[in-house]
């Protein structure tokens, strides 16, 4: 584990927004500490024994609450789920009255998703224990960025000086927005394309580059970050068709032939084969998908581990 | 009732040209003249300024239906420590205020248990769907003073067409809450950086722009008057200005917090700052304070919409739209004053005559034989706002705490003291 003498102060992670430069270098290094445990034989340490996490999914997610859910158990916390389905929320009670629940059960940790941007802010003023952003709304999806910068650390060396394109429905993603404020804040030139409608040019209040010309947006980029269009989160004036959507900006093989021989290419998940990105490029040697979600690991047990006051590993 | 002096206090009456320290005499609910009878009660308002009883033309008073939230009671409590003496209560009641029975009941509780003049305002529409004319005749001769579908806006422009046609009929305006529905969607706060950082749904001021233009276009094929409650958006105010000079009979209206706050606020998700229309820019809210310097915005009104704590403390996207704002109304009107945005008779104008004359009231004067609506205000009163002693049902005000210069000292209704600090 790189040394270094900063001193983390914080309980919740809600957002990447807040963050200074600093901490998200700090949280990336406690990270790479973490993937090597990921790879010992045991790969559990005790760091959180005694802490109860809570995951709050109040949203449909399998990758992400199984990834909490693992970098908890490797923490060695106790763990539980609660889905929206299974718990009282459908029956009218409110997110503050859950809270409260939560906070009576003693939980230490809770990790939240939620279909409304802001949720977990909400619940940061309500309760005492650490929030963790897993998602809210549009908003913010901070360890996603967290881990994509991982990714892009790990593979290219440095981040400050890339050029990074994101793609797709940037609108309503929260995993541009939190992209948008981690790699400007590590000196990352961020470009965003797709559709006008699901790529405003407010965006560039963001300090991003915004285009809807695919040659340009992948031509010098040396990170493709391809988002799936959010179906969910979407009305149906967006865009014509999700053919057209393919036909427009979707990654085939013509242009990801035309990308740098070094580009990088990046996805949240789940993908959409064969709609945002073709099935042969998600498959390709490029394609760090995978490498993205064994990151995801490191990267939840460092947030978990940081924002718990864990002991040292 | 005995007769009541109010001594020594400078006298706003803007109808009348009058601005002067003098005594007002009130007796038999009355403005009267000539000296004051040996039993008369003394009010002492040196060094304060007497104007005629200010009228806010846009509350929610939720009664009937959902007394949890106000009451004509607690609502007419809040409006009485506010300074007002009148107040227009909007028709989105349960059941709606779309019928001759709704008003009447209204009135009847507002007549029982009010403490200042209501003043109910009928819907545009059947059950406010914006589908069917509700019986506005009807509405009229039960004593609404105005149409409107507030909270809803007609997105039929024939339908709101023949309605401002037949309300002419019956010397009525019409009010509208200005929102286009498939360009406002399901928007939270406006649309702008702000929404955008916040992964919150857009509102985009077009929408309310549009419809203010519906209204300018529909008022000039009528002939009659449209009144667009709770501007909040540069390019409204233009478009009414524009109006205006044409001689279009088209008024407007500005609320506080459109004045005050700007979308920067939502930045906490702190749901007493969703509001419907949602706060805007700096440069609309300079736009707005452009138009009430102007003379193009008419009325300055709270749209008090108070809501229970547990429906406001909530998920922003889940949380109702809206604020109470009784309360702070005047002082947050009077920084506008004390900044030289407004001279004090503009502002009181806004408040007195400019609705008055809109609504058609007896009312906004200090003229001998008027009703003796009168509200006494200390200009320079520092206070700070504590939302836990409101008289109001509901606590929801993103202004709790904050330090205020300006306030009603006494409000009298119709000669009786209703309230006083």
């Amino acid at each position: 584990m790189k040394k270094t003498k900063f001193i983390w102060k914080r309980k919740d992670l809600l957002g990447i927004q807040d963050l200074s430069a600093d901490e998200i270098v700090h949280i990336l290094d406690t990270a790479a500490a973490f993937k090597q445990v990921g790879e010992r034989n045991i790969k559990k340490v005790p760091s959180l024994r005694g802490k109860t996490l809570i995951n709050l999914f109040i949203e449909p997610s399998t990758r992400t609450r199984t990834s909490f859910e693992l970098a908890a158990i490797r923490l060695s916390a106790d763990i539980v789920n609660i889905t929206a389905t299974a718990s009282s929320l459908v029956k009218g009670e409110t997110l503050k009255d859950t809270a409260l629940n939560l906070q009576a059960l003693h939980a230490d940790i809770i990790v939240i998703r939620h279909g409304a941007a802001g949720a977990p802010h909400f619940l940061s003023r309500i309760v005492k224990a650490s929030i963790i952003n897993a998602g809210d709304g549009a908003h913010e999806h901070p360890t996603q960025a967290l881990l994509d910068a991982f990714t892009i650390r790990e593979k290219k060396g440095t981040i400050a000086g890339l050029n990074v394109t994101i793609l797709g429905d940037i609108l309503y993603s929260r995993v541009a927005r939190s992209n948008i404020w981690l790699l400007t804040k590590l000196g990352a030139n961020v470009t965003l394309a797709g559709p006008s409608t699901l790529v405003p040019r407010v965006f560039e209040q963001l300090g991003c580059r915004v285009t809807h010309d695919m040659e340009e947006a992948i031509r010098d980029a040396d990170v493709i970050n391809l988002l799936r269009i959010q179906h969910e989160r979407q009305r149906k004036t967006m865009f014509p068709s999700i053919g057209e959507y393919t036909a427009m900006f979707g990654l085939n093989k013509e242009r990801f032939a035309r990308t740098k021989p070094d580009a990088l290419i990046m996805h949240p998940g789940p993908i959409n084969r064969g709609v945002e990105i073709d099935s042969d490029v998600a498959d390709c040697g490029r394609s760090v998908i995978l490498e993205q979600v064994t990151n995801g690991l490191a990267v939840r047990m460092a947030v978990l581990y940081l924002c718990a006051g864990g002991q040292p590993v | 009732m005995k007769p009541l002096l109010i001594q020594h206090g400078r006298v706003l009456d803007p109808a009348n040209n009058g601005d002067e320290v003098r005594d007002l005499l009130i007796a038999d609910g009355k403005i009267a003249t000539g000296p004051a009878p040996g039993d008369a009660d003394v009010l002492d308002a040196k060094g304060k300024h007497v104007v005629p009883g200010l009228i806010d033309l846009h509350v929610h008073l939720r009664e009937p239906g959902r007394a949890d939230k106000e009451s004509i009671t607690s609502g007419t409590l809040c409006a009485a420590r506010g300074g007002f003496t009148s107040v227009v209560c909007m028709p989105n009641t349960s059941p709606p205020a779309d019928n001759a029975g709704t008003i009447a009941y209204i009135k009847q509780r507002a007549a029982e248990t009010g403490c200042v003049n209501v003043f109910p305002a009928g819907a545009i529409t059947k059950e406010l769907k914006g589908e069917e004319l509700a019986p506005i005749g009807s509405l009229k001769r039960a004593g609404v003073v105005a149409i409107t579908d507030d909270g809803n806006c007609v997105q039929n422009n024939d339908l709101m067409r023949r309605a401002v046609e037949y309300a002419k009929m019956f010397d009525l305006p019409v009010m509208d809450h200005c929102q286009d529905y498939h360009l406002a969607a399901e928007g939270m706060m406006n649309e702008g950086y702000w929404s955008v950082a916040l992964g919150l749904r857009g509102w985009p001021a077009a929408a309310e722009d549009i419809i203010v233009a519906r209204n300018i276009l529909i008022a000039e094929m009528a002939d009659w008057w449209v009144h667009c409650q709770h501007l909040s958006s540069a390019r409204s105010v233009a478009l009414v200005r524009e109006a205006k000079k044409r001689g279009v009979k088209i008024t407007a209206e500005a609320c506080p917090h459109h004045f005050t706050l700007t979308e920067e606020s939502c930045k906490t998700y702190d749901a007493n700052f969703k509001m419907n229309p949602p706060l805007r820019t700096e440069r609309d809210r300079a736009a707005l304070l452009e138009g009430l310097a102007d003379g193009t915005i008419d009325c300055i009104a709270s749209d008090h919409a108070p809501h229970c704590n547990y429906e406001k403390e909530v998920e922003f996207d889940v949380a109702p739209f809206g604020i109470i704002g009784l309360e702070t109304e005047l002082a947050l009107s009077l920084a506008l004053v004390h900044k030289k945005v407004l001279t004090l008779r503009q502002l009181i104008e806004k408040f007195t005559v400019n609705p008055a004359k809109l609504l058609r009231l007896n009312k906004g004067t200090l003229s001998a034989g008027a009703d003796a609506d009168v509200t006494v205000i200390d200009l320079d009163r520092e206070w700070t706002y504590d939302v836990t002693q409101s008289p109001s049902k509901s606590r929801n005000s993103p202004f709790h705490g904050w330090e205020l210069k300006g306030k009603p000292v006494a409000t009298i209704v119709a000669g009786k003291i209703v309230w006083q600090l």
